[in-house]
């Protein structure tokens, strides 16, 4: 009876193992299921790489090129402000900072990767956008550049801790090395320090990107959602999270709108499932 | 030497820079929301619905909304999640398979939380009809936060030292009993952790339950799991960019209890972290 019951329990662990690779499996077929009914309307060419974007007009422009470029834009310009920063950081809470400061600025960078999207949103629209509006003198502060600073904010407490975790993990051996050899403190992190954590680093970035690609909320409310080519950083942009954050409400269930959108969420699900396997690899290459 | 000895000097100086242009941000959001939200609360504000289309009143039914929410998520979540860890840290071999179902956790950490709602959507909403709805919601938010459970639940359970299960299983315990009575005992507080965070998680989220539960203005009390309800989250969203003319105080407010929330949360899972580490006997 004992045997029975510990045998159901093995199984039952067994199968709540394999949940995770079942949910990926199951969220990739439902995006699939629902979003690749578009294609039997607009080729996926015109998809990827039309230029225009009017779900509802009749009859509908699908392309999706505008969206890819805004998301494209912003992350770019969150990955250029978070990069330097976060590893800087890193830096310093893994090697320089005294024990205490250590852990007062780790609990601050878990503090900001704490705060809910839609409130760092909230603080950008009253802030950061008037800010952006008054400085560059623009109609309005709705912008990709607000967008990027925003995201950079979200992009960074995954490039700060995996980065320390990085640093962290290089052997004392080799600090301690460099700096028997007559090295000074800042020779060794960059001169050795740095080359062996250099793929856990990559990864961090890789990971922080990711998650500024993924990211809805804050982008929805900052960056103006005008569905169009962008042309410069001060003009406002649609992101691919955005579209469908903002036009599922209104788009009816089994219309080409409907399709068009899980559409987005399958490129989003590839991008999204590429940078983490990538990341993952480089992980892992370094232990 | 000298020049060296700048170099250095210049370097940590900009490391400094960088920290700080981390860390001045991040208090100034908090000082902030602080300041201009905490003068709306008051007893009327968190106890009573919202009026004159939500540019009055309070914020009740949007707090209960989200504990229902993030109650729901965790009773999906954390059996699954934690049986889940189990099987990583107890019985998974070195193979193939582990290395698949790790990855897969990574990637569904990964996941655009908006492709969760779509996913709800598709799946909870229109495939099995439960509508837009508490459970679609819970069940949307419970698969996002699973991996933020099976993760801390492993290292909570690995960080179990091996002598344990090695005196359990030599007393004549059988594999599930040294489980069950040595290791889940001693991996609690790490357990908790995990289910702490990821009740923050979910309760701080947006867009998974923008198409599966979030009602724009619901001015009572949801009545079963198959209603829909309003969500603080998203009530902030409503707000500060569909309503116009909202009291600046309004706004604030709501953003101030949706951040203590959380960050109470994350603040029990620091707390309780500490306490065990400094406890902890091996």
């Amino acid at each position: 009876m004992k045997k029975i019951k510990e045998l159901l329990i093995e199984k039952l662990i067994l199968i709540c193992g394999l949940a995770s690779i079942f949910f990926v499996l199951l969220i990739f077929l439902f995006l699939l299921k629902e979003g690749l009914a578009v294609f039997k309307t607009v080729s996926s060419f015109n998809f990827l790489f039309g230029k225009s974007w009017y779900p509802i007009s009749e009859p509908p422009a699908l392309g999706i090129l505008p969206l890819i470029m805004g998301s494209l834009l912003v992350t770019l310009g969150a990955a250029i402000i978070s990069i330097p920063i976060g590893v800087g950081c890193a830096i310093y809470i893994a090697e320089i900072a005294p024990l205490k400061i250590k852990e007062i600025l780790k609990a601050g960078i878990e503090l900001l990767a704490a705060i809910p999207s839609v409130v760092l949103g909230f603080i950008g629209m009253v802030t950061l956008v008037p800010l952006v509006k008054t400085v560059f003198h623009l109609p309005t502060g709705l912008t990709a550049l607000s967008g990027a600073i925003m995201l950079a904010f979200m992009a960074m407490p995954t490039i700060v801790s995996i980065a320390e975790d990085a640093l962290y993990s290089v052997p004392k051996t080799y600090k301690e090395g460099a700096l028997a050899l007559g090295a000074t403190h800042w020779q060794a992190i960059w001169r050795v320090m740095l080359p062996a954590a250099s793929s856990g680093i990559v990864a961090a970035v890789m990971l922080g990107i990711g998650r500024v690609i993924g990211e809805t909320m804050a982008v929805m409310m900052i960056t103006g959602n005008a569905a169009v080519m962008p042309n410069s950083i001060l003009v406002p942009v649609r992101t691919l999270t955005a579209t469908i954050a903002a036009e599922m409400g209104e788009a009816v269930v089994g219309a080409e709108h409907y399709f068009a959108l899980f559409a987005v969420g399958i490129v989003l699900f590839v991008i999204s499932f590429a940078i983490n396997v990538t990341a993952d690899l480089f992980l892992h290459k370094r232990q | 030497m000298k020049n060296t000895y700048r170099t250095q000097k210049i370097a940590f100086s900009l490391l400094f820079l960088a920290t700080l242009l981390i860390v001045i941000p991040v208090g100034l959001i908090v000082v902030i929301i602080i300041q201009k939200g905490l003068p709306a609360i008051n007893w009327q504000f968190l106890s009573d619905i919202p009026r004159q289309g939500m540019r009055a009143g309070g914020i009740f039914p949007a707090i209960v909304g989200t504990i229902y929410l993030v109650t729901g998520a965790i009773i999906f979540a954390l059996p699954i999640g934690l049986l889940a860890a189990i099987y990583l840290s107890e019985y998974s071999k070195d193979n193939l398979l582990t290395r698949l179902i790790k990855l897969a956790i990574v990637n569904l950490a990964g996941v655009p939380s908006v492709v969760y709602g779509l996913f709800g959507l598709a799946i909870f909403v229109v495939f099995f009809k439960f509508g837009a709805s508490i459970l679609s919601g819970s069940l949307t938010l419970g698969i996002m936060i699973l991996p933020v459970i099976i993760t801390t639940s492993r290292e909570a359970l690995e960080s179990v030292p091996y002598s344990f299960r090695e005196v359990s299983l030599s007393l004549g315990a059988s594999k599930w009993q040294t489980i069950r009575h040595i290791v889940l005992p001693n991996a609690v507080p790490g357990i908790l952790t995990g289910t702490i965070l990821g009740l923050g998680r979910a309760a701080g989220e947006t867009a998974p339950i923008l198409f599966t539960v979030a009602a724009f203005y619901l001015p009572r009390l949801p009545g079963s799991i198959f209603d829909q309800a309003m969500a603080l989250p998203y009530h902030l969203y409503v707000i500060s960019t569909q309503v116009p003319n909202v009291d600046e105080k309004i706004r604030y407010g709501t953003a101030f209890v949706l951040l203590s929330l959380v960050l109470f949360m994350n603040l029990v899972a620091i707390i309780i972290r500490y306490q065990f580490r400094k406890k902890k006997k091996w």
